[in-house]
């Protein structure tokens, strides 16, 4: 009996407990106005993005000669292009396609830039090489290297996705491995060391978890990164294949009537910096958030 | 006077850490700890006592091989476990644990002390989960900490508490040999006695021997049955706490001794001075160590070792003072 | 009144915090004066290194971060009315500082030799040479070998104690009359230290300056201070003479600290006095004497009221409703009672 009095105690001060960390962290994320804004960016973004059918009338691909190059106006809130196109609905999708890219990347290349970044932290061999090889990308222009890997696979929205991760991962990993190299001298480690604990286990669940907030603020920039680079592949002819509606491509399109038709290069190009700089205030603001040492402050 | 047969013995341990200059090729060694040896019997406390960078630390990690032994042995329960594959250093692990200095960075910040003290348990496969968390909450309870403790994080503690913890995850695996590396340096004074009193509380109770590191004298006189002083990667005097604070030997150790300063204002201690600092342990003097600093040195300190000699019961002593080579130069000068 | 060097009167430092405001140091009074060394003790958070940096005014004083009552009187002026201007003037001229931990104090980019004539340069009017000179002749004063060659060295090239001496050299380069000393020896090996506290003890007669200590080593105070102040989550609870202070402290927690050190001489082995419970956080600060929850004297009237500070002697002042009865009650022989163990 009262055992089990104290285990439902202790379930519920475990829950009690994680609610008030939970609330801290969103309290500090209201108070933080520049972190505050990116998240609305990127929120009014994600919605943009998931309700891209719900909130666009035309068909981003439709073809329509007789009204073409139109100014905004109620029908076509932002006009349409040289063959006619909406210009709202292909930036709607435009910017849905820019989201997956960028997300797709940051994922990426956080997951392969946890491990080259551990592993090479942990490891002194490992790290040479793995060091050696990031210097030797890295010292490629980033965008140059990602059209010289597009030229190679082919104008495909997957390939601009795997080029932009391998243009990208050096960089998450030199975060990972330079906040890994100051964890693994903490005494906690070589404690786990004195009790027998695995590299492994050393690694994954002792380092790994202290990296993550470093982590994800460089994530967050390498997304909004990702999200220019693409629109520049595609601008350049090298991304996302033409018809497909990217931000890239609007622009593109944009040039060549640039003095005609204003309105086919402002929006995308305000939809690329708006969020960029969305992803860029979130992650300066959660960089301050995630440092631990505004925690012990409490 | 029984012979004991020791848990521990330490024989010629070395550590020297290979300096590499740019091209990748060792150019020298820093000599941190240069051939100690001691033994550790069941149930005492031994301390190794010296200055910063003497390598009392390195030591202690050598011991418990977190960092490899350049030359040596190290052998407990009459194995040499300096020659243990992983698998069987796994099994010694579980009986030697570490307690460290710093109470801030020895707990992972991101883990819950419950998490944090059943991790042992877990990499030696010990209990299902459920049963890993009674041994805990036992321990903890043992410890003074009550139940809610168990989910907190490390920031929400206190530094002298951090200590505690400290010593529930040495305790955790029930081990016969826990190594206190400095624990409690960082401390103030009124936790600094909490933790003492724990330590010796619970070395009657799990029968525990320690090997206890410091650079504080009191606090070994207080805690010690036995000392070692080290100096320059060496030990330059071994023997009981009472006898070494009552009569010490080798002059380092008179000149440690008489530095302590006391919380009697009353009581002006005769200090000895010593001239200079440490010298480098990657070029440590010729001969004995300390002839650097020695008020007493002669000639042959600076050519020769002293060997490790009895001068009393269960006291050694390595200093020419002492030896008989020391004696003859003392008579040529005295002539 | 004014004779004294520094008078410090009901000196508060009020921190802005995340949580609200919280009061570092509450409503502390002592002097310093000419030729004497001030010990101020206590553990971490009770206020100590505040009170040095408040006399500096050291503290991030923007936006109301941090903000002050009370006086600091230093030689007529009131230190908390000076404007940063006149304060820079004061700092490391006529009060200087010195840290303990000299590692992160001196600039590692900056050779040991420049650091010194930068403050000498800063304060007086001398010439670059005539600075490099001063600058040696300081490091000779420390006792630092061959300063003529240690001036072009960096601070990574020297060892603590030396840094330390350093620190010490630039600190007195200017003749300073008061040097705040913030543990400076706590990251000396004892060894070192006792040459440190030599150092300090022969430059303070040489200079005629007063010494603030603050240290949390009893050790230490017993062998270099000529007065004490003990300091408890931002008050001071008691103010003696260094013997008085050991042979009769009168503050429970005085009492209960310097029983808490392990012993010299004396038996080994027992059991070291532990002062119950904890500090309280600034957050929660007691209402009555702050020392009552752990005290075992302590009565109703200590939890609700906050005692005054007696004055069991003009040298020897006390923040204790019960200190009378407790003397009485343990007898005068608290010193004793040391000295007595001492000779077992």
């Amino acid at each position: 009996m009262e055992a089990a009095i104290e285990k439902t105690n202790k379930a519920q001060l475990q829950k009690e407990m994680k609610k008030q960390q939970r609330k801290l962290m969103l309290k500090r994320l209201l108070r933080s106005r520049m972190a505050l804004t990116g998240f609305i960016i990127l929120i009014v973004a994600t919605i943009i993005t998931f309700a891209a059918p719900l909130i666009t009338s035309h068909d981003p691909l439709q073809v329509d000669p007789v009204n073409r190059l139109q100014a905004p106006s109620a029908d076509h809130y932002f006009g349409t292009d040289d063959v006619g196109r909406d210009v709202f609905s292909r930036v709607v999708y435009g910017i849905q396609e820019s989201m997956f890219v960028g997300l797709a990347v940051a994922f990426v290349t956080a997951i392969l830039g946890i491990i080259f970044g551990l592993y090479s932290a942990y490891y002194n061999t490992l790290d040479h090489i793995i060091m050696r090889i990031n210097d030797g990308l890295m010292a490629f222009p980033s965008i140059l290297l990602a059209i010289a890997i597009m030229a190679a696979l082919g104008p495909k929205t997957v390939n601009v996705i795997i080029a932009l991760s391998v243009v990208y991962t050096p960089l998450i990993a030199r975060v990972v491995r330079s906040s890994a190299l100051v964890i693994k001298e903490q005494t906690y480690i070589e404690a786990m060391k004195s009790m027998g604990g695995s590299s492994n286990r050393i690694i994954w669940r002792h380092i790994a978890p202290n990296t993550l907030s470093p982590l994800l603020v460089q994530a967050t920039f390498v997304f909004a990164m990702a999200i220019i680079n693409e629109a520049m592949l595609s601008f350049l002819g090298a991304g996302i294949p033409a018809p497909e509606p990217s931000l890239g491509n609007i622009l593109y399109d944009g040039k060549n009537v640039i003095t005609k038709a204003w309105w086919m290069t402002l929006f995308p190009g305000l939809a690329v910096i708006l969020i960029t700089l969305g992803l860029n205030m979130f992650g300066d603001g959660m960089r301050d958030i995630l440092d631990p040492h505004s925690n012990k402050s409490n | 006077m029984e012979k004991k047969e020791p848990l521990l013995q330490v024989t010629n341990l070395k550590k020297h850490f290979p300096i590499k200059n740019s091209f990748g090729f060792t150019k020298n060694h820093v000599k941190a700890v240069d051939g100690i040896s001691f033994e550790l019997y069941e149930g005492e406390t031994f301390c190794l006592v010296g200055e910063s960078g003497c390598g009392k630390s390195t030591a202690g990690r050598t011991i418990l091989r977190l960092t490899e032994p350049t030359e040596g042995e190290v052998i407990y329960e009459g194995k040499n476990i300096v020659d243990y594959n992983p698998k069987e250093m796994l099994n010694i692990r579980k009986k030697m644990q570490m307690m460290f200095q710093d109470p801030f960075s020895s707990l992972n910040p991101r883990k819950r002390i419950g998490t944090i003290l059943e991790e042992p348990l877990d990499i030696h496969g010990i209990g299902k989960p459920k049963e890993r968390t009674d041994i805990v909450m036992d321990l903890l309870n043992r410890l003074g900490f009550q139940a809610d403790q168990y989910y907190r994080y490390p920031y929400e503690f206190s530094g002298g508490q951090r200590q505690r913890i400290g010593l529930a995850r040495a305790l955790i695996m029930n081990p016969d040999l826990i190594i206190c590396d400095e624990p409690v340096s960082a401390l103030d004074v009124s936790i600094q006695s909490q933790i003492l009193n724990l330590l010796r509380e619970i070395q009657d109770e799990f029968n525990l021997t320690y090997l206890f590191i410091s650079h504080d004298l009191s606090v070994v006189r207080h805690i010690g049955d036995r000392i070692g002083v080290m100096y320059l990667g060496k030990i330059v005097e071994t023997g009981p706490t009472d006898q070494i604070f009552q009569d010490p030997k080798h002059p380092y150790t008179k000149a440690l001794l008489s530095a302590i300063p006391s919380p009697n204002p009353h009581r002006k201690r005769e200090r000895i001075e010593l001239n200079g600092e440490i010298p480098s342990p990657i070029d440590p003097p010729t001969g004995c160590a300390f002839h650097t600093r020695c008020p007493f040195a002669m000639d042959i300190c600076k050519k020769e070792t002293p060997k490790n000699l009895e001068v009393e019961s269960e006291q050694f002593v390595a200093c020419h003072l002492y030896t008989e080579e020391g004696a003859k130069e003392k008579e040529m000068t005295n002539a | 009144m004014s004779e004294h060097l520094l008078e410090v009167n009901q000196l508060k430092t009020h921190f802005k915090t995340e949580t609200g405001q919280v009061t570092a140091v509450d409503g502390i009074s002592f002097h310093i004066d000419e030729g004497e060394t001030l010990g101020v003790v206590g553990e971490s958070g009770c206020g100590k290194s505040v009170t040095s940096e408040s006399i500096l005014r050291l503290l991030n004083e923007r936006k109301g971060n941090t903000t002050y009552e009370g006086e600091i009187n230093y030689r007529g002026k009131d230190l908390l009315n000076v404007s940063m201007k006149e304060m820079r003037k004061i700092r490391g001229n006529e009060i200087s500082m010195i840290f303990q931990d000299a590692m992160s104090s001196l600039n590692p980019v900056y050779t040991v030799g420049n650091q010194i004539m930068e403050t000498i340069i800063l304060h007086q009017n001398l010439s670059k040479k005539e600075a490099e000179q001063k600058a040696i002749d300081m490091l000779a004063l420390t006792g630092i070998p061959s300063p003529e060659k240690r001036i072009h060295e960096y601070p990574h090239e020297l060892s603590g104690g030396m840094k330390q001496r350093v620190m010490i050299a630039q600190a007195l380069s200017c003749r300073p009359n008061l040097l705040i000393a913030d543990e400076p020896t706590t990251a000396l090996d004892v060894t070192i230290q006792s040459q440190i506290l030599d150092l300090m003890e022969d430059l303070k007669k040489e200079y005629d300056m007063g010494i603030m200590f603050i240290t949390h080593d009893l050790g230490v105070v017993a062998e270099i201070c000529t007065r004490v102040i003990v300091m408890y989550l931002g008050q001071i609870v008691e103010e003696a003479t260094v013997k008085d202070l050991f042979d009769q402290p009168l503050h429970p927690y005085t009492k209960g600290l310097i029983k808490s050190i392990p012993q010299l001489d004396g038996e080994r082995k027992k059991d070291l006095f532990v002062i119950k419970g904890k500090v309280p956080t600034l957050n929660d600060v007691p209402k009555g004497c702050r020392f009552a929850s752990r005290c075992s004297f302590s009565t109703d009237k200590c939890v609700e009221e906050e005692p005054p500070t007696f004055e069991h002697t003009p040298e020897h002042k006390v923040k204790c409703w019960h200190y009378k009865e407790i003397l009485e009650k343990e007898g005068a022989d608290f010193g004793k009672e040391r000295t007595t163990t001492a000779s077992h």
